[in-house]
């Protein structure tokens, strides 16, 4: 299911345009997929991406694979009664015609036990498991450590 | 009897006066209703990376821009960081008037992790502290903030940390002027600051 030698070639083919591509697997559009640079691979990264399903069933995003990280985790930022914390999150609902935002302050992508520190400009692949879509790989842009997001054309759609 | 109507008139307007005053001074300033009323002075005692224990008395003059987080904390910690870089940045010449302190609730791992390194990375200008543990929870006593250890066995170091995510400002006397909820844009901090400058 991994293939380290083409994760390997995607982290040193950086390119800055990927986390404006969009990879598509039956009603599932997945796009924006970033992430921020880590200052050293010590502490967690983070996986940010917007998946929009145009079809009419649910679905549900039930995991995230990476070569970057060992133990990559969904979770999601809850702030109640003016205390953050994150608990996992055992699958992210992506309803029929909806769009749903894995972004800063939210559902993310917990990436624990980075492989490599994460530099800005490198880019690495990520699986996403959906409950009924299956699994589709997306490139994740590496993005500075203040990003709030890719920059793409088309962005705020 | 004249004069003493015409007294009690003027300690009534004056006093009317300074309500007025006080409203004006801190009411738009506050968004926060818990804090409104309260005028207090936190304190902190804590080392910096070079083991140099900060207290809030040296910044005395300055602005204080506080926040408690921890560096293992990718999604909101960097978030108000970032805010927190940019109101530096635009602060232009008047970045010295105010010191932006980066408190770590989690210090024993963050000094392992190296927290100089971290708050650089974001800002040059950014403080970063890490005490012991009592000295911590000191901090946090005398901000009213919260925070906690939580264990999580999926989690990197079997736990995970718990906290109130704002962002305090203290004024140059050193007394609590108000919080910035979390995700409040920069450019709102920013022109509140000014607006105190
Ligand atoms: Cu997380």
């Amino acid at each position: 299911m991994n293939h380290f030698l083409l994760a390997a070639a995607l982290i040193l083919s950086a390119s800055a345009a990927m986390a404006c591509e969009t990879v598509t697997i039956g009603d599932l559009t997945v796009e924006h997929a970033w992430s921020k640079a880590t200052i050293g691979a010590g502490r967690p990264g983070v996986f940010y991406v917007e998946i929009t399903n145009t079809g009419s069933t649910d679905d549900a995003l039930v995991g995230i694979a990476t070569p970057a990280a060992g133990m990559p985790m969904l979770h999601e930022t809850v702030v109640q009664d003016g205390i953050a914390s994150m608990p996992h999150a055992m699958s992210i609902p992506v309803p029929a015609g909806q769009s749903v935002q894995l972004s800063p302050g939210g559902y993310h992508g917990m990436l624990m036990g980075l492989t490599n520190a994460l530099k800005e400009g490198d880019s690495f692949p990520v699986t996403l498991s959906f409950e009924k879509a299956g699994e589709v790989t997306v490139n994740v842009d590496v993005l500075s450590l203040r990003a709030e997001g890719p920059d793409c054309a088309d962005a705020g759609q | 009897m004249r004069l003493r109507s015409l007294q009690i008139i003027l300690w009534v307007a004056a006093t009317a006066a300074v309500l007025a005053f006080a409203a004006v001074r801190w009411w738009p300033a506050t968004d926060d209703t818990q804090a409104a009323a309260s005028v207090f002075t936190p304190a902190f005692a804590l080392a910096d990376s070079e083991g140099r224990i900060r207290t809030t008395e040296e910044f005395r003059g300055k602005f204080l821009l506080v926040f408690f987080g921890f560096t293992s904390c990718p999604d909101v910690c960097p978030t108000t960081l970032s805010e927190v870089a940019q109101v530096m940045d635009d602060l232009g010449s008047d970045a010295g008037s105010a010191q932006p302190v980066f408190i770590s609730i989690d210090p024993e791992r963050d000094r392992r992790l190296g927290l100089a390194d971290y708050t650089k990375a974001f800002h040059p200008a950014i403080l970063g502290l890490a005490g012991s543990e009592a000295e911590t929870q000191a901090a946090a006593a005398s901000f009213k903030i919260f925070y906690e250890r939580e264990a999580d066995t999926a989690s990197q170091g079997g736990y995970t940390m718990a906290h109130s995510p704002g962002l305090y400002l203290i004024g140059p006397d050193g007394a609590w002027l108000r919080q910035f909820t979390y995700g409040t844009p920069a450019a709102e901090i920013l022109s509140d600051l000014q607006s105190r400058l």
